[in-house]
Order: C-alpha cells, then structure tokens, then sequence
C-alpha cells in the first residue's frame, strides 16, 4: 500500500460523499422543514440524468445540455410538488411512504417506457475529459475533481443561502419550529414550495453531473436513495452541515473499507477467512456506522430539531 | 361509484380463472424473462430474437400455429415459480423458453419439469443441470455459464500473459466467472475482487489495479455494471492493460459504452458479423425489425425456436407424444445460426467458441467481432457426472 | 370476530373450491402466496398500528424464517415443527437485539434504523455461499408434519396458510384487547404520559417487536415451503417497502385490513400483468390516490359501508 494509494482512494471517497451529500442535501431540508419522507427523491436524481442525456443529444453540448437540466429538473420538481406533494404535509409518515413509493414505481416505469430498459451514456465534456496522473500508471480523470468542485462550491453556496439569506433564515426556524414560523405569518405554502423545488433541483443536478461516469438507466436512484437517507439519519435531519459531514462520512467509510478492508483483515485472519468475512462486511459497514451513531447519538450528530 | 368499481373488480379477478383451451392444431410457447429494471434489456432481446424466428416461419413452428405469451419474472424467483405455474395450468404452454437469470432457473426448473412441461434455457446454463441435476426435460440451447470464461482463461494462458487481476460481482455467477477462466489460466492471480452486486462506482478498484500493475484484467460485469466499468476503465487510462472480459462489452451494452469500449476482448459462441448466410440473414433481419444489433441472447432465443420448430416437424406434429418430442429435441436436426450445434448428453450444447473484440461499424452501430476461435467443439465440464445417456 | 373479517375469513375457506372451476394449481399456488404475504402484512399492522413503529425492515423476518428452512434442510431436518421453532427464536433474539439499538430512536431514525439493520441481514445472507448466496438455496421438498408429506398438496397446502393466518389473527386481535395492548396503546397514543403513569415504554415495545418478528417469521417459513425455494430477494428493502405499502392500503391498525391489503395488492398485480408488462405505471398512481384520498384505507373504507 502506497501513500499514493490512499491519496486516490481518498479523492474517490470524496466524490462520492460529494454526491451524496447533493441529493442528501434536498431530503433533509425537505425532511426538516415539512417533515416529508420522500422515497422519490431517487428518482428525482434520475430524471436529472435522463434529462442530461435528452438535453446534450439534442444540442450535442454537455455544458447546454445542463444549462437546460437544472431549470426542468426544477420544473419536473415543483410540478410533483403541486400535485402531490403539497398535500402530503399533513398526513402522517406511513401515507407519505406510501405516496412517494408509488411515485417511485411509476417514474422508474415510465423512464423506461420513454426511453428503453437499457443504459444510456452520456458523453463527457471536453473541456473535462482530461487526465492527471496522480500515480504512476494511473490517470485521474479530471472530471471527478471537478465533481469535487462543483461539490464543494454546492456547499459553500448553500451555506451562504441558508445562514446568510431571508430564506435561508425562514427554512433554518422552519427547521426547528415549523409551527411557530406560520404563526409569525411567513408564508409556508410558498416556503414549501421553494424549499422542495430547491431540493428536486439539486437532486436532478446530482444526476445530470453523474451520468458522464455512470450509466443512465431506469431505477438507477434507488440504491443512492438508501444510502442519501443513511446519510441524512446520521447527520442530522433538517441540518445541511450534518448532510455533508455524514455525507463525506459515508463516502470515505464506504470507499476506503471496500479498498482496504480487506487487506486490514488479513492482519487478523487467515485469508481465505479474511476474503470471506470481507466480502460480507463491506456493504454492511455503512449501516453499521449508522447504527453505531444513532445508538450514541440517536438524533443524528447535528440535529436541527432537539 | 362503489359499486360499478366492485364490478370491475370481479371482471378483473374472473380473468384470473380463465383457462386456455388446449387445442391440437396450436403449439403454446410460454416466455419466462427478466423484463423489469436493468436487466429488462436481456429479456427484450430473448423476446424479440424468439418473436423474430416465429414470424420468419410464417407464424408457426413445425407447421402448428405458435401462440407464444410472454412474462416478467422481475428476477424474483417467488414471483417466477407464481407466474411459471400459471403459464403450465392456466395457459397450457407446451414449452416453457427462459429465463434470463441463473437463480430464476433454479427456482422454475423443478416445477416446469415435474409437470412434464419442456423448459428450454435460452441464456442461463448453470452446472448443477449440466451435472448431477440434469433432467430429461431441461434443455439449454446457450451454453454452460463457466465456458465462457473459460475461452478467456485459454487465451490469457496462449498470450503468455503471467499475471493478471480478476473482478466480478459478489454472486454465484461471478464466482463461477472468476473459477471458470482459473481453470486454464495457469499464471499469478494478482488479486481477485469480488464487489458488491450493483455497484456502479469502481473508483477504488481501478485504483488497486494500477497499483497492481498486472498483464492482463479480466472480469463478469454484466449490464449497467459493465456498462460503468468499461467508461471508467477507459477514463482512468488503464486501457493499456488488456480488458478481457464476458458478458460486459457485448451488444447487450455496447450502446452505451460506445467508443470507451473499442478493442476490449470477450468471449462468446457467436458475433454478428459470423461468416454465414443463415447468421447474416438473421443480423439484417433483427437490425431491420428492432433498431439494434442482436446479442447472443437474441441469437440463442431464434435458435431455440428453430430447435422447437425442427423438433414439432420432426414428430408430424404430435404434441402429447412427449417421447418423440424429446428424442427429436436431443437431436437437435436444425440449421443453427452459429453454424453447427449439437448436444451433449446433458441436454447443454457442444460448440464452438470464440474470442470477439468490440468494434464499430461503418455505419456508426457497435458490435462484437470475431478474433479468433478458441475452442472447438467445446463440451462442458461437467457432463460426465450427469446420469443421462 | 366483527362482521368484516370474519366475512373475508369465509370467502378466502371457499376459494380452493371456486378454483376448482378454473386452472386449480396455478389458483391455488397464487392464493397460498397471498395469504403468506398477508400474515407477514397482518404482523407489520400489530407493529405499526398498535405500537407505533414503523419499520422499514420487516421483510427481513420473512428471510429468518425462509432461511431457517434452509439451514434446517441442509442439516438434514426436515420436520416443520422444529424448522418453526428456530425461525421463532431466531427472529425474537433479532427483533430484542436490533430493538435496543433502534428503540432509542423515534420517527423517522428509527424508520431509518430498522431499514439499517435489515439492510446488514440481506447483505449476510448473500455473502453466504453454503446457501447459494444470490441464487438461492432449492429446497428438495416441502417440510413435513410429524412425517407426513401433506403439506406437498397444493390444497392442503393452502388450508394450513389459511389456518395459520387466521389464528395469528385472532392472537393479536385477543393481544390488542389484553392489558399488553391497552398499555402499549397508551405509549403509542403519549409516552409521557404513559411515562408519568409508571410504565416504561421499552420493554411493550421490545415485545411487539417480537411478536410481531416472529409472526413475519412463520410467514417465511411458510414463503420457503410455497416456492420450495430461499433467496436473499425475500428479504430486500424493496420486499420492505411493499409490505408496508399492503399494511397502509389496507388501513393501519385494523389487523385484518392489512390481511384484505395484501391480497388485493398482489391480486391487483398478477391481473394487470395479464393486460401488460407494464404494470407499475397503473400501480404507481393508484397508491398515490390511496395515500391522499383513502380514507384510513380499505378497511376504513368499507368499515364506513363502502361510501366512495
């Protein structure tokens, strides 16, 4: 093992927990906020790599393509938001569960109805397509750091929106004290509103930025959806800065575990013993730290409501 | 408004009872595949490779009017044996084609040939039925999952590759994968990596492999996992290394790999571009029909109608002479699109394999081809422990 | 037993004879099915109805129990009583560990906790190559009763699943109404104020997780016995999911809504699948308007004399 193992190892940690913390970021305010399960916000993610894939096939340009994501993923967001959404506020977990779930079924049938079962590629940008050589044989696609970037520009922008903004205050208290805040006469159908539409956005764009490395294909949402509410659960739900702290969190356990676990077994174990015993703890070791979090802390580590 | 939905309800549900009538002059074909979620691509190539054979006879198969119904079995092996029982009892289908998935078959083999119904296995070949397990009525017209990777063990042990690293998924048949291509590959197994079934970002594995730096890569990375694999391969400038592979630079995703994955080697029974009339005729046909280049799964489902249809004929049409049906079927007497095709005494196919290289056409489609055969008349290993003569 | 579910107990004892008028294995292979999936639905209403937990991981006691059967098998036991008993304790010891992890949590974490933990029992099993990992495990047979291989008939076979979910019934009907239910009633409906009362809420809850546990664990036992088969897939978060969704449609905390949840749902998807292969575009939106307009689900519905 090399240090520049670990360096890359690393980066792939944190572009994962990157993307996470992007679609993780919308539930858990959505969560906070109105106190909403949504099981769709996967295939919001979904629907922003499908759009991707539309959008660039249509201009031939990545960066157009995406210019033209973000508002209809917004769109596509507030639309669920009015006809369904908006009357789920009131009722109680289960029926919301239920909702969304359906929501889910349906895109996942539809997209594939739409565009086919298989998977779709998206090109990568040129302007992104190079390399850098981190290691010696192995060359880092720059498009994942800029992933990295875009990222972390994500959060620095939120966290000026929600600290420093007349929204951000009203989605903050909202976060805390919904009641109170519609005592106070804010408006909350329409902070709703901006909040869930904000969050399907972010959600589309996570999405759209993905499918160049991923492939689009229908129920390609649902697996990240699990781990996005791993996330929220461990960072705190209504909080942004517990979404990416649980975020990286997650990205980094899961990343450096399935590289190195392995070979930290076998430190312990006979091989073959360590192969097998790693080969079953891997995918388990998120939601091991989940658990071993919400035994210590059972509200996350940064919730926002005590 | 309660009342007409109750209504509806009890038309719906009576539909449940209805039974098929079991007539003479048709022959029933019961299509089991994965047509739900990613995989639904291999189920749509079965589908439409067996749809195309019985249109290309005129409709009929040995000269009986076809009537094939198709069914999703949402690779969910409960879901499958519901829906396989109900094709036997209340569609009466004379053969049972499918499924996609090896834990499907493992689920449907025992009630499909217990009720003395046909199944043929147009894709999954597992060696429980190839060995100790294998039935009168079972008949795989693919090829046992294991030889496939074994056609890249041979040449990686031809090359003179000395060392190389193995991926695949964390299931029985990616386990299967990486025994199957050990077995003649003699050189050092760098390390072996067995990821989690879907995951989609192999960030980490690649950073092991140029770590590793072996001679040659090989891997079982079907569907949406190949699909990511191969760009991320290609993108991490690994492409040096030889990407060889099964089942992951096919044309079941090559659409979506598009030029990441030019020059990957795999291994296969059949390409497109097979010097054959019956082949090419087959290839322009499909292209014409569905918009896409066929995949050895659509190759493998017209076999076995072709197979069906041979055997119908050769019995002048007497579906309940089940006998004579599985003699004939034993036989085999068809014009296969791979050329020849015969087989073993465990009902698996004895055939030829080659080594194909992904590759794009002159007019922009991407498709497998040939490099060179590797094994001839290839049987599986594992005939010798089946019963049957 | 009020009018409504001993009404729907009738018609689901005449249904083996009605399926003798149509294809009468396939009908009864279908209905078995159903009945198991209600029994597993029926324990996720006692736990969600009556103790206010919702639990994203039930499916995971079906995999208990169907992967009881497994190991049983592969040691040679192939006796159903002694299959039932380790899947029984198998599922109480999970539900009394995973829940004083998960119990410290409320709402939506422990929503999350119990999907964590039934997430990790997934994950084992497909690791788990002895029972076929991802494939699954064949079972040669079904289990016996005392030696006898009766449970093989389809119809008997039927009976049993029948007899099954309709004690289970009347076991967590009776368990509602006890001192046991009221209690646990009064911490759904306050904790605090149960709390001020002198009851702690842990213990109730532990123990309607066991209950409720190793009802869905018998239920596996018997899905194993139906296919004569065992994967992982019995046990995915997805299975999870569809379970709670049979529970709501039904109607939460009715107890026989859910069973009346589960049949209609799985029915609703094996017609639509007649008419076309996509059946999730139909399915999709009509649990949607069931969320926002089903007026505390079927039961609910009928309960109020069927009004639309």
């Amino acid at each position: 093992m090399s240090w520049a193992l670990l360096v890359v190892q690393t980066l792939n940690g944190l572009q994962l927990g990157v993307m996470l913390f992007l679609i993780a970021a919308g539930l858990t305010v959505t969560f906070g906020v109105m106190d909403v399960v949504n099981l769709a916000h996967g295939a919001q993610y979904m629907v922003g790599g499908y759009l991707i894939g539309l959008f660039a096939d249509l201009t031939g340009n990545f960066w157009l393509g995406l210019a033209l994501t973000l508002p209809s993923a917004l769109a596509f967001g507030l639309a669920l938001e009015f006809l369904v959404f908006r009357r789920l506020y009131e009722r109680d977990h289960v029926s919301q569960i239920l909702a969304t779930f359906g929501i889910s079924l349906f895109l996942n049938q539809a997209v594939k109805l739409l565009f086919g079962a298989g998977a779709i590629g998206v090109s990568m940008p040129e302007a992104l397509s190079g390399t850098v050589a981190l290691m010696p044989g192995l060359l880092y696609p720059i498009y994942r750091l800029a992933l990295i970037g875009f990222g972390i520009g994500t959060a620095i922008l939120l966290y000026i929106l929600v600290n420093h903004t007349r929204v951000g205050m009203r989605v903050r208290a909202g976060a805390t004290h919904p009641e109170i805040v519609a005592a106070l006469g804010v408006d909350i159908r329409k902070l709703f509103m901006i909040v869930f539409g904000f969050g399907a956005m972010l959600a589309g764009f996570a999405g759209a930025l993905a499918a160049p490395i991923f492939s689009v294909e229908p129920g390609m949402g649902d697996n990240l959806l699990i781990l996005s509410f791993v996330v929220i659960v461990i960072g705190g739900v209504g909080s942004v800065r517990g979404a990416l702290i649980a975020a990286v969190l997650v990205g980094l356990v899961d990343t450096l575990g399935r590289a190195f676990g392995p070979q930290l077994l076998r430190l312990a174990l006979a091989p073959a013993a360590a192969s097998q015993t790693g080969r079953a703890l891997a995918p388990m070791l998120i939601y091991v730290t989940m658990a071993a979090v919400l035994f210590f802390r059972p509200a996350g580590l940064f919730p926002a409501r005590r | 408004m309660s009342r007409s939905s109750l209504v509806l309800a009890g038309v719906l549900a009576a539909s449940l009872f209805a039974t098929g009538a079991s007539a003479d002059d048709k022959v029933k074909v019961g299509l089991i595949v994965t047509l739900s979620g990613p995989p639904a691509v291999l189920g749509g190539q079965i589908r439409d490779g067996f749809n195309l054979a019985v249109k290309t006879l005129g409709g009929k198969l040995g000269g009986l009017d076809a009537e094939v119904s198709v069914v999703d079995d949402e690779l969910k092996p409960d879901v499958a044996i519901t829906k396989v029982k109900g094709l036997i009892e209340r569609d009466h289908v004379d053969f049972v084609v499918g499924p996609v998935f090896s834990n499907v078959l493992q689920a449907i083999a025992k009630p499909v040939t217990a009720a003395g119904v046909f199944l043929i296995s147009p894709n999954a070949g597992t060696s429980n039925f190839a060995g100790k397990q294998c039935n009168e009525n079972l008949f795989v017209t693919s090829y046992q999952n294991d030889q496939v990777h074994e056609v890249l063990g041979r040449y990686a042990e031809d090359k003179g590759f000395k060392s190389a690293f193995l991926m695949a998924p964390n299931y029985q048949a990616g386990k299967d994968a990486l025994a199957g291509f050990k077995r003649d590959f003699k050189g050092e197994i760098v390390d072996e990596v067995y990821t989690p079934l879907g995951q989609l970002d192999f960030s980490a594995e690649l950073a092991k492999i140029a770590a590793a730096k072996p001679e040659a890569f090989f891997t079982f990375m079907p569907g949406g996992m190949g699909v990511n694999l191969v760009k991320q391969y290609r993108q991490a400038g690994l492409a040096s290394i030889p990407f060889l592979s099964a089942f992951t630079a096919d044309e079941s995703t090559l659409p979506a790999e598009k030029d990441d994955a030019l020059g990957f080697l795999g291994g296969a029974n059949w390409a497109p571009d097979l010097d054959n009339p019956q082949s090419k005729a087959f290839v322009k046909a499909y292209e014409a029909a569905y918009n896409s280049v066929p995949g050895t799964y659509a190759m493998q489902a017209y076999d076995t109608a072709l197979l069906i249809d041979s055997a119908i004929k050769a019995t002048g049409g007497k579906l309940s002479d089940k006998d004579a049906l599985r003699a004939a079927l034993k036989k085999a007497d068809f014009t296969s699109l791979r050329g020849k095709f015969k087989f073993g005494n465990n009902h698996y196919p004895i055939q030829d394999f080659y080594l194909v290289k992904a590759a794009k056409r002159a007019d922009g489609k991407y498709e497998t081809e040939i490099v060179q055969r590797v094994f001839a008349d290839y049987a599986d290993k594992y005939a010798p422990e089946c019963p049957m003569k | 037993m009020k009018l409504p579910p001993l009404l729907l107990f009738i018609a689901l004892a005449l249904f083996p004879l009605g399926a003798k008028f149509g294809p009468e294995t396939y009908l009864l292979s279908f209905g078995a099915r159903a009945l198991i999936f209600a029994l597993a639905a029926l324990s996720l209403d006692f736990l969600i109805g009556q103790a206010a937990l919702v639990s994203f991981g039930h499916a995971a006691y079906l995999g208990v129990g169907a992967y009881a059967v497994a190991i049983c098998s592969l040691l040679g036991v192939d006796e159903l009583v002694l299959q039932t008993i380790l899947a029984v304790v198998a599922a109480a010891l999970f539900a009394v560990l995973t829940g004083y992890v998960s119990l410290r949590a409320t709402g939506v974490y422990y929503i999350m906790s119990s999907l964590a933990f039934g997430q990790m029992l997934y994950f084992l099993f497909v690791s788990l190559s002895e029972l076929g990992g991802d494939d699954g495990f064949t079972l040669p047979a079904r289990s016996r009763i005392a030696g006898s291989a009766a449970l093989a008939d389809d119809f008997v076979f039927y009976y049993f699943c029948l007899g099954v979910l309709a004690v289970a019934y009347l076991f967590l009907a009776r368990a509602a109404a006890s001192r046991f239910g009221r209690v646990a009633a009064a911490i759904r409906q306050d904790a605090l104020r149960a709390r001020a009362l002198g009851f702690s809420p842990l213990p109730y809850q532990i123990v309607s997780c066991a209950i409720a546990g190793s009802l869905a664990a018998i239920a596996g036992v018997l899905l194993a016995n139906h296919s004569e088969f065992v994967a992982p897939s019995f046990m995915s978060w997805q299975r999870s999911g569809e379970l709670i969704v049979m529970t709501v449609l039904g109607g939460v905390g009715s107890l026989w809504g859910a069973v009346l949840g589960a049949i209609v749902y799985l029915s609703l998807d094996e017609v639509l699948s007649l008419f076309t292969d996509e059946t999730h575009l139909v399915i999709g939106p009509l649990l949607v308007l069931v969320a926002l307009f089903g007026r505390r689900g079927l039961a609910g519905w009928i309960g109020s004399g069927g009004a639309a």
